[in-house]
């Protein structure tokens, strides 16, 4: 399978503390790639490496086959990225954002009308076309900033704690999306502090102390740390 | 802004207190605009009782505690505190309730010490008078008492916050969201603290969209879009859950759930972990049947059988009848 992403001895220092020490792993092309770890474990560190919005101490990286060092600006035209701090834009329109996150994502304009139909008729928000984002029930949100996130069809999409504040059938609802994307072939890098999600990865790494101290699937960490479900798993590791 | 009518002249009557009730709520509804934050909500918190408000966003729990902390005035209905009104009483409330919003707001400017200080200075009281009650968290963050209370990490301010609504020795805390986009071992440790207060006698209100904490409250109210769905204790509201429950899973899940949900006898079918929870139609359907039907849908190592609710369930079996 094809390695969308490689993560080489990835060191990154802020002045004496070590964020990130010696990461090493790969994920893999249509891969739900979970990135858990306590909070400041050094996973947000990591992935603005990764989106090429930082650069490391020393290491090697490589994003959907670019070097993260000299071609950042091809590694963020190649990579979709939402979280739950920002988003969309809550004074625009649905349409609006959308045909502003086409012009940043460099879409055609051509072919924005077309995608643009699919995407509100996909979701059923076409009657919510024309409403300010900032009206729009949080579950809403979030699908639709998902799938601007993925509207320029990028090899990855960097997911930070997408599903935070909604109710569980909701919740749900956006995982279905997830699995979408990746039966697509879009990798996806995830984190969360549901351990339920990460038993929805095929594969989990777990930071800590900017090491990742085990990677492996859902299946064979709880074998592993004789535990029950990802969340014993998690703080045998964490704690 | 919200204004607060200061009745003076006739000193409000103390209202009973020792009933029993920390925190009782009558038929309280709030609006901003349009939208309808809280909708006719009653319930009654008792005296030091662990009580967890469950729910999403928008539920309505910030803008309940923020009426129960005299921060907001409620359009319609009563509310008290430790037996004083919310509205009349405000000023007794304030110096008998601690609280810590869900947003960090401790000065990012000031060091640990002196927050902690400053609080106790406000409420007229001195940390050394104190210190018994909030020793267990603070000396995990004495270490840093000169750092910048904005420099701290996420854990540490946490437990700052939580020190300093407590150092006036508050007969009622209330928390909104303290363990939200907190990871889960510090979770786990944040409410191994409550335990410790509750066992204080301290009366807490607690709000989490975590379905999982609502076990580990004495009593829980499921909330949703401004209205509560049900009251109980977590024991009750699972025994209450009546239907046939099943636990499915396969080597295939994505497939799994895409095939349960276009067998004509699945009601409903959700992940949650390593399985699918899985409703028939009026809960007359089998364990085999489900076996069956995705026997010949080729899954491996495929598993079903019944499972008992978690709280997650009741709630979106709530949702589901709303």
């Amino acid at each position: 399978m094809e390695k969308v992403i490689t993560v080489r001895n990835l060191v990154k220092k802020f002045g004496s503390f070590v964020a990130n020490d010696h990461l090493n792993f790969d994920v893999y092309q249509g891969e739900i790639f979970g990135f858990l770890g306590a909070n400041g474990a050094g996973k947000t560190t990591a992935m603005k490496i990764l989106c090429g919005l930082s650069s490391p101490t020393s290491g090697e990286a490589k994003v959907a086959g670019f070097d993260i060092y000299r071609e950042t600006e091809k590694v963020k035209r190649n990579i979709g990225y939402m979280s739950q701090k920002f988003s969309l834009y809550e004074d625009l329109t649905v349409a609006e954002n959308i045909r502003f996150f086409s012009g940043i994502y460099g879409i055609p304009p051509a072919s924005r009308k077309v995608k643009q139909e699919k995407l509100l008729k996909d979701l059923g928000l076409e009657s919510a076309k024309d409403s300010l984002i900032g009206s729009l029930p949080l579950g809403w949100k979030q699908k639709l900033a998902f799938s601007v996130a993925i509207f320029h069809d990028p090899k990855i999409v960097f997911l930070d704690e997408p599903t935070g504040g909604v109710d569980p059938i909701t919740r749900r609802k956006f995982w279905d999306l997830i699995y979408g994307a990746a039966d697509r072939g879009i990798t996806v890098f995830v984190t969360t502090h549901y351990m339920d999600e990460a038993e929805y990865c095929n594969r989990v790494s777990i930071m800590n102390n900017g090491r990742i101290e085990a990677l492996d699937t859902p299946e064979n960490l709880k074998k592993q740390y004789s535990a029950k479900n990802m969340d014993e798993v998690f703080l045998k590791i964490a704690r | 802004m919200t204004t607060k009518i200061i009745i003076s002249g006739s000193e409000s009557p103390l209202l009973r207190r020792g009933l029993g009730e920390a925190i009782s709520i009558q038929h309280i509804s709030k609006s901003y605009k349009e939208v309808q934050a809280v909708r006719d909500i009653s319930l009654e918190v008792q005296k030091g009782e662990l009580f967890g408000l469950i729910g999403p966003d928008g539920a309505g729990k910030t803008t309940l505690m923020r009426i129960l902390m005299t921060l907001l005035i409620q359009d319609k209905g009563e509310a008290t505190m430790g037996g004083f009104d919310v509205v009349k009483d405000y000023k007794k409330i304030r110096n008998m309730v601690g609280y810590m919003p869900g947003r960090f707001s401790l000065y990012q400017d000031l060091t640990v010490e002196e927050n902690l200080n400053f609080f106790a200075t406000v409420f007229k009281t001195t940390v050394a008078e104190n210190y018994e009650l909030i020793r267990d968290i603070y000396v995990q963050i004495e270490p840093f008492k000169n750092r910048l209370a904005g420099k701290l990490s996420g854990g540490m301010k946490q437990k700052l916050a939580l020190s300093c609504a407590l150092i006036h020795k508050p007969e009622i805390l209330i928390l909104d969201e303290p363990t939200t986009g907190v990871d889960a071992v510090s979770r786990k440790e944040f409410w191994e603290m409550l335990k410790k207060l509750q066992q204080k006698g301290i009366t807490i209100l607690v709000s989490t969209p975590y379905m999982d904490e609502a076990t580990l409250c004495n009593r829980v109210a499921l909330m949703q879009k401004g209205k509560v769905l049900d009251i109980d204790t977590p024991r009750n509201l699972v025994d209450g859950y009546t239907r046939k429950l099943y636990a499915i899973r396969s080597n295939q899940m994505h497939h799994l759930i895409q095939d349960l949900r276009s067998y004509e006898k699945t009601d409903s079918a959700y992940a949650f972990g390593q399985y699918l929870h899985v409703t028939g139609k009026d809960d007359e359907v089998e364990a085999t049947e489900f076996e069956n039907f995705l026997m010949k849908k080729d899954h491996e190592n495929l598993e079903v059988f019944d499972i008992q609710p978690t709280i997650e369930d009741v709630f979106m079996e709530l949702l589901h009848e709303g």
